[in-house]
């Protein structure tokens, strides 16, 4: 009884840090499927937003609500001026090139976060108190329950977007081939815009609701990141079902692993996994494997 | 031939310079502070205090007569970049003697460099490695982390609580710290039924907690610096642990019960005695060091003195003490520092001896627990 008592935990606890790397991941499929770069300034986003919340909170006094929205709007200006000045400039620039960029992008970043905020970690508040829920024996903070349900939304928000609307369709269309893309009259760069600030203003929301949990510093966009990276690897860069699985097994995996085997192996786990993935089954836990694509 | 002349002249004026230079030298200081990079927290404060307190000096007159020059370094945490940078202040720079680092990794790899160079320092980390075995010129200001294990086990053995769970972070402070406390556990009686570790970016640790739960555990101890321990803080709120919860000596500052908020309230922890500099009882002979600190460290930077700081701060003032009695040459410097005794500073009554370079006892630390939001003594 014990035992599954401690289980239970360990899967809800699981669950909860899954869905905030499915957020992150999403993001990353966003931006990989209309431009084909993975960008590693995403984790960045995610700090982003959560130390703009704080900023916004603390230094201009807003309300929690009104901080929340400047941060996501300012997040999501950031991600529009990087796509405009770093990626937009390089028209025939290898993926890899660009990769590297997002790469020093991201450097960039943290450091100037760090010169404008300090080094110190900071915290925002709970949105709706800190008075855990017991759930099966098991216990979960209402800030989880915010995760879960901004997750839902968000996935929800991105079916509608890509199979529903006219934008959502051309991106969908510029990611399985651009030049075709551009030849029924897409304009592929403003597809890729759209890319950007969707992928930032979904990577800040996730930093911002996951803030009160976990604080947040200049430097922890570094290891969300790839994390979010490895559950968007595993759902095989789909910005659907796919990714929010990976996000939510691996989270899983990792409580387990920690709690059943050794806390020690915890990023162990995580990354074993995303080797393996890659070595067997490169194309996502839940995709056929494509051959259209040359 | 007038070139000449006019070279010799110069030759002349040069000298002459250099000697008038010389007379008015100022004791060139080194210090090498992690003032940025994962150990900020330590060099910043580190940093602002040692300049603090050799200002002061000087503007009381210097030593004998001369004042300090304090050439500060930044590590970035780097170890290659404290070697690189000690290298640059002996030999560039000609300094008598060295302050910090700011880590214990960045002290052991700059260790042989002072130790050939035959250059006394004072470093300002941790690790029990560096004075054990004792090196000829390396000494340390901050407490070995046995004494603050020691100072909870101590607590523990008073209220019969043998079965322990620790949880120590993966990096060098919480190795040296799991070490410890597996170490000295069987002096106290002590018996650790749960051995855990996280991450230092980890953000949850519910899992570990979980865990320790089900263990037959009568407290927890949990060894990291920020945000960690914060993150384990409510984490155990949020399980309803009600075991009681000990930290380490690495969150005692403000920032801890700011980044924990409610979920600190009960928590204890071994510190060092500036937390509490205005609780201690007026027979404490560190009492006067610790409040003057405080009150210099509030009017220069507006900011609490941690005793970070006061590593530095110590360092700092045991050199100073040690150039008043032996002069200004680095083995002068070494001699006397290792006769000091008895020297009240910010983390504890420092007494040096030919086998002891890191000179505090256990009384150095104070159990503290966290208590509406602020600090209190655990009798």
């Amino acid at each position: 009884m014990e035992l599954l008592n401690q289980i239970t935990q360990f899967v809800i606890s699981g669950l909860a840090t899954g869905a905030i790397y499915a957020l992150i991941g999403l993001s990353f499929a966003i931006i990989f499927n209309s431009t084909g770069i993975i960008n590693f300034a995403q984790g960045e986003f995610v700090m982003l937003g959560g130390v703009f919340t704080i900023f916004a909170l603390n230094v201009l006094k807003l309300p929690i609500l009104l901080a929340i929205v400047v941060a996501v709007v300012a997040t999501t200006a950031v991600g529009l001026a990087f796509e405009r000045l770093a990626i937009r400039p390089l028209k025939n620039a290898t993926p890899l090139s660009l990769i590297i960029i997002t790469i020093g992008a991201s450097i960039l970043i943290r450091g100037v976060v760090m010169l404008l905020w300090g080094k110190d970690t900071q915290v925002l508040p709970p949105f709706s108190g800190n008075t855990p829920l017991e759930i099966a024996g098991a216990t979960l903070l209402p800030q989880h329950l915010w995760i879960f349900g901004v997750t839902v939304l968000v996935i929800v928000g991105c079916r509608i977007f890509f199979h529903h609307t006219i934008s959502g369709k051309a991106m969908r269309a510029c990611s399985f081939n651009r030049k075709a893309a551009n030849l029924v009259g897409i304009s592929v760069g403003r597809m890729v815009l759209l890319s950007f600030v969707i992928s930032s203003a979904l990577g800040s929301l996730a930093g911002v609701i996951i803030a009160p949990l976990t604080m947040t510093a200049y430097d922890v966009g570094v290891m969300l990141g790839l994390k979010g990276f490895c559950a968007a690897i595993m759902g095989g860069m789909g910005s659907g079902l796919g990714t929010v699985l990976g996000g939510l097994i691996l989270g899983t995996l990792e409580s387990l692993g920690a709690g059943l085997i050794s806390s020690g192996y915890k990023d162990a786990i995580a990354f074993l996994i995303l080797l393996l993935i890659l070595f067997l089954r490169p194309q996502g836990l839940f995709k056929k494997g494509e051959t259209e694509r040359v | 031939m007038k070139r000449l002349i006019s070279a010799a002249l110069a030759i002349a004026a040069l000298l002459s310079f250099a000697s008038a230079a010389l007379a008015a030298a100022p004791i060139k200081i080194g210090a090498l502070f992690a003032v940025t990079g994962p150990a900020s927290f330590l060099g910043e404060p580190e940093r602002n205090a040692a300049q603090m307190v050799v200002d002061e000096i000087n503007k009381a007159g210097g030593i004998k007569g001369r004042k300090l020059e304090l050439i500060v370094y930044d590590t970035g945490g780097d170890a290659t970049k404290a070697v690189q940078l000690a290298n640059k202040l002996i030999k560039n720079d000609n300094v008598v003697a060295i302050v910090g680092p700011s880590t214990t990794g960045d002290t052991m790899a700059v260790i042989p460099v002072v130790e050939k160079a035959h250059i006394p320092m004072v470093s300002c980390s941790a690790g029990i490695k560096i004075t054990e075995p004792v090196k000829k010129y390396v000494f340390k200001t901050a407490q070995n982390d046995t004494l603050a294990v020691a100072r909870i086990y101590e607590q523990l053995k008073k209220e019969h609580k043998s079965k322990v769970a620790i949880l120590t972070v993966s990096d060098s402070f919480g190795s040296s710290g799991r070490e410890q406390l597996k170490g000295q556990a069987s002096h106290y009686g002590i018996e650790i039924v749960a051995d855990d570790t996280y991450g230092p970016k980890d953000t949850d640790m519910t899992a570990q907690l979980t865990k320790i739960r089900g263990s037959k555990a009568q407290a927890v101890i949990c060894w990291g610096t920020n945000p960690g321990p914060a993150v384990i803080a409510r984490n155990a709120k949020q399980l309803g642990l009600t075991l009681p919860l000990y930290m380490s000596h690495g969150v005692s500052s403000k920032k801890f019960i700011d980044l924990a908020g409610d979920a600190a309230e009960g928590i204890r922890l071994p510190s060092g005695k500036v937390l509490v500099a205005d609780l201690l009882p007026k027979s404490d002979k560190q009492k006067a060091s610790l409040l003057a600190f405080v009150k210099d460290y509030q009017r220069h930077y507006r900011a609490e003195g941690d005793h970070f700081g006061g590593h530095a701060w110590d360092a700092v003032m045991l050199l100073k003490g040690a150039i008043e009695r032996g002069g200004d040459t680095p083995d002068g410097i070494r001699n006397q520092l290792e006769a000091t005794h008895g020297f009240a500073g910010i983390g504890g009554v420092f007494s040096y001896s030919s086998h002891d370079h890191a000179g505090l006892t256990k009384d150095a630390f104070v159990l503290v627990e966290v208590k509406k939001k602020d600090w209190a003594l655990v009798k």
